[in-house]
């Protein structure tokens, strides 16, 4: 019985189902095969017309055959893949996942094809688009725009086709937002309240108003030229991140489930660690103070020292200012073995996924863990030499990895921090 | 922190702010009286909506950050600040490692310019050339800030140094109600002892009213019909403009620095699915029964006028006394449930409604999904506020 509670005397958490979908492609192996080759996902946006755009690139994902075409229907649809991919491989029945769903889903909004429509549909006697807009809902309810556009939908509809059970979270922690989803998950399995957890994250926004919106912040990359080279995390001439679009799906069980129902058990989730930032909206407090607690509460609540650390998955997102902060955050808590510890960003080849980030980083540890083997970070060729981290670029490289911490970092002062361990 | 043992949730900070004005008095008094407040049609005709009692911000956000924020976040910052000081005396240390969830939806939109592009488009532009041309040009740089859900909670971080901990939940009326229930979870297992959980919604918004006159939930009458009495043009809710945040802590904690409590919120579940039959009246009796509500206990609903959904609630609930906060302060889809639950607590300590109660019900049905309820209790002489 003891042997199912962690140094804390809490439940064991384990991951016994993963699945991923990103611009790279459909699935763990796809997706694998091409990270530890370096490929990127990264490429000139062909879904909507970029004229005039200070960016004109992103991850998107184009082979979902979503239709129509919306953020929400692109969300899910990554959503859906992913997850049925984790629960295939959990070996849960389908359409009876015996607990919640927690998913981290990206804000939506009405776009403006569906405003350009509804303005078509309205009688004369308006003039202005709101006035329009509403006059033409009254006339003709369109249910399928309001379910479309409810903040609770795509979690309504992972529900619905995976039978998870109860009210399910949708979460919003900015960049962050995957990493919460797990730890929401590992909450509820450590409370005793379910055993077994879905934990989602999932991104499907690239669209004109949304890359505006994050240029108008001067938060993207600019190097359009070569799109798979943009995403250079680490490197001296990085100059913001770029948009990208995927999902990232964890099952998540009590070791006791686990063992109970004999399933494969991919990875243990040791620990979670978060704090909030108070000094702005997008950057952090200039110490680090708030990274650098994230981190040790994940070290402290996965019971496990920096020394145990074999590799970070760092955040990562090529932006000047958070990979200057990574660095002197993890230089705080590890000291010098900073500079030793094999760290790597995924974002050089799928870019940043914004609100499933934090999950697809997640998978990729766990398959780190697993294969042995750790992602290089893509376009490595001209370090920051105020960042002397042991980035693993070039290739993948092979190490024996027992721990793994994942970072992830949002606007709105988000610090979520996990730790993954080797299944025993 | 074994599966086993539960401990004691108190509420022991209230934040309130809406048609009524702010503050813990004015809305016991408003729902007590049980008229509608703030009742306006100007700018949203044909529609009418219960518009916010504004308050003096500055007595709780800086011009420097109010500045940076659209209406529903001044709301809710300004709420949640309402609430710390409610709970005690600002203590670095103590908001250091509170911890916060918000039930938040999307940030104001600025209308000025989807009008602009949607007037262009209506002149004969082409669509795509104008939504290239406009929104780089015409969008303000700092609005995404004032949009994204999470940004409500980076604000409270920002003003009140709320930092334990920060999580936004989204998805509507539910948001409110995981908000709640997840707080409560965590507290009563020992997760955490001291938490911020609320929600804040500016119902004066054309976005919104459009969102939701598409699904056909907004009611066409002029607001001063009961809750409890909507049908035919009247049926569904007006949007109302609320910030409700409550500071829930362990009793221990509570304890250990000297605070008072409003009451203890015993349960909390919450339910999701489809409304087909009488799904939706079976989830919710269930939860009544989980709850332990008793038969006689009065409940605060925080219902939304739409007939049928007003009927499971109904049958879900029996013969116990129900008043709906929607008519007396409007809808306030993610910020309605914490509303509820913070009349309940409010009417607890001091009762203006239900006369001498004891324990106080609180129930939820989203205008589309989600249902939750809770049950509140009084706590021992001593231990009150």
């Amino acid at each position: 019985m003891s042997s199912h509670l962690d140094h804390l005397g809490r439940p064991i958490v384990v991951v016994t189902g993963i699945g991923v979908v990103s611009s790279l492609g459909r699935g763990c192996a796809e997706n694998w095969t091409k990270l530890t080759a370096g490929e990127s996902g990264i490429h000139s946006i062909s879904r909507f017309p970029t004229d005039g755009l200070r960016t004109t690139m992103a991850g998107t994902v184009d082979f979902m055959d979503v239709e129509p075409m919306s953020a929400p229907a692109l969300s899910f649809a990554l959503a859906k893949t992913a997850t049925q991919e984790a629960v295939d491989q959990a070996g849960i029945s389908a359409g009876d996942f015996p607990g919640p769903l927690f998913l981290a889903a990206p804000p939506v909004e009405m776009e403006w094809q569906h405003r350009f429509a509804l303005n078509a549909d309205a009688p004369d006697s308006e003039s202005e688009g709101y006035k329009r807009m509403l006059a033409a809902a009254r006339e003709k309810k369109r249910q399928d725009l309001f379910e479309l556009f409810q903040f609770g939908t795509t979690a309504d509809q992972i529900t619905e086709t995976f039978g998870t059970k109860g009210l399910p979270i949708s979460l919003s922690t900015a960049c962050a937002s995957g990493a919460t989803a797990v730890q929401l998950g590992v909450e509820a399995i450590r409370r005793g309240d379910t055993g077994a957890a879905l934990c989602v994250g999932t991104d499907g926004s690239v669209m004109t108003e949304s890359l505006v919106r994050f240029s108008l912040l001067s938060a993207l990359s600019t190097q359009n030229e070569e799109p798979s080279k943009a995403s250079k995390p680490f490197s001296k001439d990085r100059d913001g991140f770029v948009m990208a679009e995927g999902a990232g799906a964890l099952v998540l069980e009590s070791l006791e489930n686990a063992k109970a129902r004999g399933a494969n058990i991919l990875a243990v989730l040791k620990g979670c660690g978060e704090k909030a930032d108070h000094f702005h909206r997008t950057r952090s407090s200039p110490d680090g103070s708030p990274v650098i607690a994230a981190v040790n509460r994940a070290l402290e609540d996965a019971g496990v020292t920096v020394d145990e650390i074999d590799t970070i998955n760092a955040h990562g997102t090529s932006t000047p200012e958070n990979d200057r902060m990574e660095y002197n955050s993890l230089h705080a808590v590890f000291g010098d073995r900073i500079h030793d510890v094999p760290i790597t960003s995924n974002k050089s080849m799928i870019g940043h996924t914004l609100t499933a980030a934090g999950a697809i980083e997640a998978v990729v540890s766990v398959m780190t863990l697993r294969e042995g083997l750790i992602p290089p970070t893509i376009n490595y060729t001209n370090p920051d030499p105020d960042i002397p981290m042991d980035v693993v670029h070039g290739e993948a490289r092979s190490a024996p990895v027992k721990t793994v911490l994942s970072n992830s970092f949002g606007f709105g002062g988000q610090n979520a921090c996990l730790v993954f361990g080797a299944a025993e | 922190m074994s599966s086993g043992e539960r401990k004691p949730v108190l509420i022991t900070g209230i934040g309130l702010l809406s048609a009524a004005g702010e503050g813990g008095d004015a809305h016991r008094a408003a729902l007590a009286a049980g008229k509608p407040l703030g009742l306006t049609s100007e700018g949203f005709v044909p529609y009418t909506v219960h518009a916010l009692n504004e308050p003096d911000w500055s007595a709780q956000i800086g011009r420097r950050d109010m500045r940076q924020m659209e209406p529903w976040q001044r709301i809710g910052t300004y709420v949640a600040g309402l609430a710390l000081d409610d709970a005690s005396p600002r203590d670095n240390r103590l908001l250091d490692r509170m911890d916060m969830i918000v039930a938040a939806g999307g940030g104001e939109r600025d209308i000025e310019v989807d009008n602009t592009i949607m007037d262009d488009v209506r002149q004969g532009g082409d669509p795509e050339v104008v939504v290239n041309e406009r929104l780089p040009n015409d969008l303000r740089p700092t609005l995404f800030l004032a949009q994204l859900s999470n940004l409500l909670a980076g604000n409270i971080s920002i003003v009140h140094k709320v930092t334990g901990s920060s999580r936004t939940f989204m998805g509507e009326e539910g948001a409110g109600m995981s908000a709640i229930a997840t707080a409560h979870a965590r507290i009563s297992s020992g997760q955490s002892d001291i938490m911020l959980v609320g929600g804040a919604f500016n119902g004066e918004r054309e976005d919104m009213l459009l969102l939701f006159e598409l699904g056909n939930v907004l009611s066409h009458g002029d607001g001063t019909v009961p809750v409890s009495q909507r049908e035919g043009k009247d049926a569904g809710f007006h949007l109302g403009s609320v910030g409700a945040f409550l500071v829930l802590e362990s009793a221990d904690h509570a304890k250990a620095r000297g605070a008072n409590a409003y009451g203890e919120l015993t349960a909390v579940k919450a339910g999701h699915g489809g409304r087909d039959g009488s799904a939706l009246a079976d989830r919710l009796s269930g939860l009544v029964v989980d709850s332990n509500i008793g038969a006689d206990v009065p409940v605060l609903s925080s219902g939304t006028g739409l007939p049928d959904l007003r009927k499971a609630e109904q049958s879900a609930l029996g013969d116990r006394p129900v008043r709906h906060v929607g008519t007396v302060f409007g809808h306030s889809v993610e910020a309605q449930f914490p509303l509820a639950v913070a009349l309940a607590a409010l009417e607890l300590q001091r009762s203006a409604t239900f006369d001498g109660a004891t324990q106080i019900g609180a129930s939820a049905v989203g205008s589309w999904r989600s249902e939750a309820v809770a049950l509140l209790t009084k706590v021992k002489e001593g231990d009150a506020r």
